[in-house]
């Protein structure tokens, strides 16, 4: 499997990353090589095995469903780039 | 005594009970060896005022007599630990600026504990790296050097500034976190001891997520002595992190006993890798050997899906990267790329993740977006989850046979020349982990101990890799290992 520089694009789409036209060709030629790598999965025989959910056996803990935590605006808003009347400020969303 | 910054935990923890020095001292000829050594830009985030308060805190719990082994000990954190209004920003652009209202549970055990934090270490990018090159801050410098040749080398990656740190004596110990080899890896190249626990051990609430199923903190020390001290001091149940085991803590000191007579010692013939330096062979020989005098068994043991642990860990770890980073915004935290007129929140998103990330971080969420793309998440992801299924296999079928612990090198080469690997392809770069990445994806402990040194004079090191949650055997066999392999070079001072 192949990676274009049109699949490359839709790719950095997808992950929300600005690239440039420009720098498509080579970013395509690094995911040809790290992909490549990873082809090599393709020679394990898989057959009726289970993928993976947790490295530990483990059974998830429950807790009582009751407020922990809250009331604390300002600690939450206190890193926002933009934050006014107490909310997070976002560019126009809904034209 | 030596000088109190060179001391080791153990040390510094008897000379402060006998009253022979205090948590003051320790931490101020610290601070003095950080602002000289500028050079190895190890520590990036210095915080003088609040380890002179903690010191000066521990001193007086000294005093009481209600002091934990690790009370008044000056430490460095890495910087993707999360620590309450002091920079925390994984090595990236894109969490400049943020101050986090909280502290992660591992520094605050450690806090609790009474040692002293001394200021953020320098590390890769989200911990993307092998190198300590893709960090925001610049790479860290290794301490050591090739002989008299002046050229600069990596300390590793990506807890690199925490290797340096403590291989410089700019602290007692550091914390460190592990991947993929991040703490195995960098001990290695700078003559320290670093251990990865078993998943699960460590809390990861508050530390910045990277890949959350491979992800753990550990120690960073100068010896297996001070690993497990500070391990001790670093784990336990956290109701705050799901995956946190809910197991007592064993008091790892105590099990340091000396003696593995009749342990069994599995050396697997997959790690004789082709091309593999004849120094690491030899070293590899030599560590068997050691084992060997101290009255081990040693077992060949084969673990045969070796070879595809990392294609496996190069799905698994950017799928749950491109997850993790999703979180990057610009909304709540850290960079706002500036917008032109016009710009909508889709053009706030790319340009603050563009600008805000660099490029292995790029890459890598990039090919978790694509692994986990549609049509492409059974060929990938879920054959990479499938391979990881049997590679976690392999070592409980050598458990079964009753094997105790597992003897491998740490790495495949000593530290390498910072820039040397730029215009490699990102895949040999990858390399750096071949023996390491297998432990993360299984789950298990790791420890790297320092065992000789090369014609160059450079670090090597071997890895012992343990059972689940055997944390203290696994202890108990690398110090036995440190004591044979007397390792007691440090770098000549330079910077």
């Amino acid at each position: 499997m192949s990676i274009d520089e049109t699949t490359a694009a839709r790719v950095a789409k997808l992950a929300r990353i600005k690239v440039e036209p420009e720098a498509l060709p080579a970013l395509a030629g690094e995911f040809n090589t790290i992909l490549g790598f990873i082809e090599q999965l393709n020679e394990v025989d898989i057959e009726g095995v289970e993928p993976m959910t947790s490295v530990t056996p483990q059974v998830l803990k429950r807790r009582v469903d009751v407020v922990t935590d809250g009331d604390q605006q300002d600690k939450v808003l206190s890193n926002a780039p933009d934050a006014r009347e107490g909310f997070f400020a976002v560019p126009k969303v809904v034209e | 005594m030596s000088k109190l910054n060179e001391l080791s935990l153990s040390a510094a923890r008897d000379a402060l009970r006998a009253g022979e020095t205090t948590s003051k001292e320790l931490t101020e000829a610290c601070l003095s060896a950080i602002e000289g050594a500028g050079a190895l830009n190890a520590f990036v985030h210095h915080t003088p005022e609040l380890a002179l308060e903690r010191a000066a805190a521990a001193d007086a719990r000294i005093v009481k007599g209600d002091a934990p082994d690790m009370c008044g000990l000056p430490i460095g954190i890495k910087d993707l630990f999360c620590t309450k209004g002091v920079p925390s920003q994984a090595g990236s652009r894109i969490l400049e600026g943020f101050l986090p209202e909280y502290e992660s549970t591992v520094s605050q055990n450690l806090a609790d504990a009474g040692a002293v934090m001394l200021g953020k270490l320098n590390m890769d990018e989200f911990a993307m790296g092998s190198s300590n090159e893709t960090s925001t801050y610049g790479n860290a410098v290794n301490p050591w050097r090739r002989g008299n040749d002046d050229a600069q080398l990596t300390p590793g990656g990506s807890s690199g500034g925490s290797a340096s740190a403590v291989a410089a004596d700019l602290c007692l110990a550091a914390t460190g976190t592990d991947t993929g080899g991040s703490i195995r890896q960098p001990a290695a190249f700078t003559g320290t001891v670093g251990i990865k626990p078993t998943y699960g051990r460590c809390s990861r609430w508050g530390i910045v997520a990277f890949a959350s199923s491979l992800d753990q903190a550990g120690p960073m020390t100068k010896s297996v002595r001070d690993a497990a001290i500070m391990l001790e001091a670093m784990c336990g149940h956290d109701p705050k992190d799901s995956t946190s085991a809910d197991l007592p803590v064993p008091n790892f000191e105590a099990a340091l006993s000396g003696d593995i007579r009749g342990k069994k010692i599995g050396i697997p013939k997959e790690y004789r890798m082709d091309g593999m330096p004849e120094e690491i062979e030899t070293l590899w020989s030599d560590g068997i050997a050691m084992m060997k005098d101290a009255g081990a068994e040693i077992v060949d043991i084969s673990l045969p899906h070796t070879k595809y642990a990392l294609p496996a860990y190069y799905v698994i770890a950017p799928a749950e990267a491109s997850s993790n980073l999703a979180r990057y915004d610009g909304v709540r935290y850290g960079h706002r790329a500036r917008l032109d007129q016009g710009d909508g929140i889709t053009e706030m998103y790319e340009k603050t993740r563009a600008e805000g990330f660099g490029d292995e971080v790029k890459r890598r969420v990039m090919i978790g977006t694509y692994v986990l793309s549609a049509g492409f998440y059974d060929a990938y992801y879920n054959r990479a989850r499938r391979v990881r299924t049997l590679i976690k296999k392999d070592f409980e079928d050598v458990f079964a046979q009753g094997i105790d612990a597992i003897l491998t090198p740490a790495t495949p080469s000593a530290a390498f020349g910072l820039g040397e690997m730029t215009d490699a392809d990102p895949v040999a770069m990858y390399l750096n982990d071949v023996f390491t990445v297998t432990v993360n994806l299984a789950g298990l402990p790791g420890i790297a101990v320092p065992a000789g040194l090369d014609k160059q004079g450079l670090p090597l090191g071997l890895q012992l890799i343990g059972q689940p949650w055997a944390e203290a055997d696994l202890l108990c066999t690398a110090h036995v290992l440190e004591q044979a392999a007397g390792f007691v070079a440090k770098p000549a001072k330079w910077w």
